[in-house]
C-alpha cells in the first residue's frame, strides 16, 4: 500500500493549533488545588499574596496573555480553575483537607504549602495517593534529601541557599567581621537557618564568633529582653530570619532602642517587609528574598507580566510568596504542555500517511497521563519571572537556581536595595544527592 | 550596665504588660467562674480598635499626643460594646452549667470573634507606631528604653492598686467580694448579681482591649495574636491561682522575671522557662500560689 509522507511542517502545524487554540472536547479545566494561608500569622505576608498571584497568573493564563513561552491559553489549550484552600489549622488538619480535595473536589492537581512543617506531612500523603503535588513555598531541605518522591514536586530552591549565600554576601562585604549573632524563632524554619548560617560561617570564616543565639517563641510579639541581650552582646551584626508579624513587632521595638545603630541586621526573608517597613529599616541592612524574587528579579518579559496582573490585583508589586506561587503554575504549565507534546508527537509518528488531524486530536483531549507529566517534569527547566529554574536536584523533583542579596538605603523616603549581588546556584546549592549540612561542613564545593 | 539590671528592668517591664493583659481574666474568673478563653480574641479587638482610633487620629493630623487617649478611648469602646453584647447575649444563658460548658461557650465566642475580626479587619497586618516613639527614651546605663515601656509600668500598677482599692475600700468592691465568696447568700441578701455579672464582665472586656490597645503600638496587628496571648495569659494567673488579683500580680512578675532572666543567661530555654514554672508551682499548689479558698457547700 502506498503511503503519503506527512511533512515536518504539517505536523508542526497541527502541534501549534492544537495547542494554541484546543478544542470544544479539551474545554473542561483542569482543577488545581491550591494551599495557603488565608489565616493566622503567615497569611498576610506570604498567603495572601500568594493567593493573589496564583488567581492572577490563572486569569491571565487563561486568556492567553502571557509572554512566551507560556503564552498558550490555560495548560495546552485547556483552562485551569483554582479551588482554594486554607492552610491554617496545622498538620493534622491539612492532610484531611488534602484528601478531601483529592477525593471529594476530584483535583487534577495540588500546589501548595507555605509551611515546611505542612510539606513534610503532606509529601507523603500525596504520594500515597498518588496525586500530583507542586510544593510552592516551603524551604526545608529535607522534603527530598530524608526521602525520595515520584508524586512530589517543588519547584522553589530549598533553604539552604539563603544561609549559605547570607554568610558569602557578609564575608564579601564586611570581611572583617569577627562577631555575629542570631534572633531567630524556635521552630523548624528559624532553627535550620540559624544552623545553616553558623555552619557556613564557620567553614567560611572560622575565626568570627557566635555571641548570643536569641530563639523566641513563634509569635511572640514582645522583645524587649532579647533586644537588651542583643546590644549587650556587642555584635557586629545580627542574623535573623524572622517573618511577619514577629519581624515586624522586632524591627518596631528594636529601632528606638538602637540596636541596629550598634549592629546591624541581616534579614534573610526581609524582602517582602521592605515597602511595609519603610524607613523602619534602616540603612546597611542586607536583606535576601529567597532566591531572585520581587527587587532581585532579573528584567524579562515574564517578570514584567507578573508586575502587571499582580498590581492589578493587589495594588502593589509582588513580593517574593507571588514569586513563589508563579513558578510553582508555570513549572506545571510547563510540564503539562512538554508533557503534551511528547504525547502528541508519539500519537502521529513521523511516516503517518492519514488520519493525522483525528489522532491529534484525539491525544490531545485525553491530557496527558500522571505518568506523562511525572517524566516531563523530571528535571525540567522552565522560565519563571524569577528566571530560570531548574529541576536538577531530588531526582529531578527539585528546583535549583541562584540568588541574590543587597543593602538596603533611604532614598527620598523610599527604601531601595543597593550593591546587588547574585549568586549562581553552584556556588549556594549543594550538588545532586548530597545532603545540605554535609555540603556545608564539606567546604560548599560546587558542582561539577 | 551589667546583666543583673538589665534582667530586672526586661522582667519588670514584661511582668507589667503581662499583668494588664491577664488581670481581666482573673477578675471575670474570680466574680464569676468563667474560664474566659475568648479573652484573647478582647485583646486582639482592642489592638485593631486601638490602630482604628488611633490611625484615625493620627491621619487627621491632630495633636500626637492625643493618640493615648485614642488607645484608651478603643479599650473602652471595647468593653462597652463587646463586653455587654457578649454576657447578654450569650453567657446569661448558660449560667448555671457546669465550667465545661462555659469554656466550650466562650471557646465559641472566641472561634467567632476570630473571624468576625478578619472580616472587619482584613489579613493584613495593621499598626499604630506613633504612640511607642512619641515619648522620648530613657538610657539606662549602655541600654535604651523607650519612655513608653515606662508608661505601661506605671499604668499596671493604676490598674492594679485601682482594682485592689475598688475591691477593699469601697462599697461596689465589697458586693463584688460577697458575690466571689458565695452568690447565693449574696443574692439572698438582695444583691443583683446579674448586675454584677454584667459589670464585671464589662471591666474584664475593658482590661482585655486595654492590654491589646497598650500593646499595639509595639507590634504588627494582625490575625494570630489572640491565641498567643491567652497561652500567656492562662500561664500568668493558673501560677497566681485563678481569680485572685494578687496572684496574677505575683504569677506576672515570676513569669516576667523568669523569662528575662532565660533570655539573658539561657536563651536555649527561653520557650520552655514560662511553662516549667507554671508545672513546678502546680505540683507544689495545685490551685496556684493565690488561690482564694472555696466555701464549704452542703
Amino acid at each position: 500500500m502506498a503511503h503519503v509522507r506527512a511533512p515536518r511542517w504539517l505536523m508542526g502545524l497541527f502541534l501549534a493549533a492544537a495547542l494554541a487554540s484546543g478544542t470544544a472536547r479539551a474545554q473542561e479545566p483542569i482543577r488545581i488545588g491550591f494551599v495557603t494561608f488565608l489565616s493566622g500569622p503567615a497569611a498576610g505576608p506570604f498567603g495572601v499574596p500568594a493567593r493573589h498571584a496564583a488567581e492572577a497568573i490563572v486569569e491571565s493564563l487563561n486568556a492567553g496573555k502571557a509572554p512566551a513561552p507560556h503564552n498558550t491559553r490555560g495548560f495546552g489549550g485547556r483552562p485551569v480553575e483554582l479551588v482554594v484552600i486554607d492552610e491554617a489549622g496545622g498538620t493534622t488538619k491539612q492532610v484531611s483537607e488534602f484528601r478531601s480535595l483529592v477525593e471529594r473536589q476530584n483535583v487534577d492537581y495540588v500546589v501548595g504549602y507555605i509551611s515546611s512543617g505542612d510539606c513534610l506531612a503532606i509529601a507523603p500523603v500525596a504520594e500515597e495517593m498518588k496525586k500530583i503535588t507542586v510544593l510552592f513555598d516551603c524551604g526545608t531541605p529535607r522534603i527530598f534529601e530524608d526521602a525520595s518522591y515520584k508524586y512530589v514536586f517543588r519547584t522553589r530552591p530549598h533553604a539552604t541557599m539563603d544561609a549559605v549565600a547570607a554568610a558569602l554576601y557578609l564575608l564579601e562585604t564586611r570581611g572583617g567581621v569577627k562577631s555575629y549573632a542570631g534572633i531567630n524563632q524556635n521552630y523548624a524554619w528559624g532553627q535550620d537557618s540559624w544552623s545553616d548560617f553558623t555552619m557556613a560561617m564557620s567553614v567560611l570564616k572560622p575565626d568570627a564568633k557566635v555571641t548570643t543565639s536569641q530563639m523566641p517563641k513563634f509569635g511572640s510579639g514582645q522583645y524587649g529582653a532579647e533586644i537588651s541581650a542583643l546590644i549587650q552582646s556587642n555584635s557586629e551584626v545580627i542574623h535573623s530570619s524572622l517573618w511577619g508579624g514577629d519581624l515586624e513587632a522586632f524591627m518596631m521595638q528594636a529601632g528606638p532602642r538602637g540596636l541596629f545603630k550598634k549592629s546591624p541586621l541581616i534579614l534573610v526573608a526581609g524582602e517582602p517587609y521592605l515597602h511595609r517597613l519603610g524607613s523602619a529599616i534602616p540603612d546597611g541592612t542586607i536583606v535576601g528574598a529567597r532566591g531572585t524574587n520581587g527587587v532581585f528579579a532579573p528584567d524579562s518579559p515574564l517578570n514584567a507580566w507578573l508586575h502587571e496582573v499582580y498590581r492589578a490585583k493587589a495594588g502593589h508589586d509582588p513580593t517574593y510568596p507571588a514569586y513563589s506561587a508563579a513558578n510553582a503554575i508555570l513549572g506545571l504549565k510547563a510540564a503539562y504542555e512538554k508533557a503534551k507534546v511528547a504525547k502528541l508527537q508519539k500519537a502521529i509518528p513521523m511516516g503517518a500517511n492519514k488520519g493525522v488531524k483525528e489522532e491529534t486530536e484525539k491525544a490531545y483531549a485525553s491530557g496527558p497521563s500522571d505518568a506523562e507529566l511525572i517524566a516531563a517534569f523530571e528535571g525540567l527547566i522552565f522560565s519563571s519571572p524569577s528566571g530560570k529554574m531548574t529541576m536538577s536536584l531530588g531526582k529531578g523533583h527539585q528546583a535549583a537556581s541562584g540568588t541574590a542579596y543587597g543593602t538596603t538605603k533611604l532614598v527620598n523616603g523610599k527604601v531601595t536595595v543597593t550593591n546587588i549581588k547574585r549568586y549562581p546556584l553552584e556556588k549556594v546549592q549543594p550538588p545532586e544527592a548530597v545532603a545540605s549540612a554535609d555540603w556545608i561542613k564539606g567546604g560548599m564545593k560546587p558542582a561539577k | 550596665m551589667n546583666q543583673v539590671s538589665a534582667i530586672l528592668i526586661d522582667g519588670i517591664i514584661y511582668s507589667s504588660w503581662l499583668f494588664v493583659i491577664a488581670v481581666g481574666l482573673t477578675l471575670i474568673y474570680g466574680v464569676m467562674k468563667i474560664l474566659n478563653v475568648a479573652h484573647g480574641s478582647l485583646y486582639a479587638l482592642g489592638a485593631y480598635a486601638a490602630t482604628a482610633f488611633g490611625g484615625y487620629w493620627m491621619v487627621q493630623g491632630y495633636p500626637p499626643l492625643g493618640s493615648y487617649g485614642m488607645l484608651v478611648l478603643a479599650a473602652i469602646v471595647v468593653g462597652l460594646v463587646a463586653g455587654p453584647l457578649i454576657e447578654r447575649g450569650l453567657l446569661r444563658l448558660v449560667y448555671g452549667k457546669e465550667e465545661v460548658v462555659l469554656v466550650l461557650v466562650t471557646y465559641a465566642v472566641f472561634l467567632i470573634l476570630e473571624d468576625l475580626t478578619k472580616l472587619a479587619f482584613g489579613v493584613d497586618p495593621l499598626s499604630i507606631p506613633e504612640p511607642y516613639g512619641l515619648l522620648g527614651s530613657i538610657e539606662v546605663g549602655d541600654l535604651i528604653y523607650p519612655t513608653y515601656s515606662l508608661v505601661v509600668v506605671l499604668l499596671s500598677m493604676v490598674v492594679g492598686i485601682g482594682l485592689a482599692l475598688v475591691l477593699n475600700r469601697t462599697r461596689q468592691g465589697k458586693i463584688l467580694q460577697a458575690v466571689i465568696h458565695d452568690r447565693e447568700m449574696a443574692a439572698a441578701t438582695g444583691i443583683n448579681v446579674s448586675r454584677v455579672y454584667l459589670v464585671t464582665f464589662t471591666i474584664g472586656t475593658a482590661l482585655a482591649a486595654l492590654g491589646g490597645a497598650l500593646t499595639a503600638p509595639t507590634i504588627s496587628v494582625q490575625p494570630g495574636i489572640a491565641a498567643e496571648v491567652i497561652v500567656l495569659a492562662f500561664a500568668v494567673v493558673v501560677i497566681g491561682g485563678l481569680g485572685s488579683l494578687g496572684g496574677a500580680a505575683l504569677g506576672a512578675v515570676i513569669v516576667g522575671m523568669v523569662r528575662a532572666w532565660a533570655v539573658h543567661k539561657w536563651p536555649e530555654v527561653e520557650l520552655f522557662s514560662v511553662y516549667a514554672v507554671m508545672a513546678a508551682v502546680l505540683i507544689m499548689r495545685p490551685k496556684g500560689l493565690f488561690a482564694v479558698p472555696e466555701a464549704r457547700k452542703i
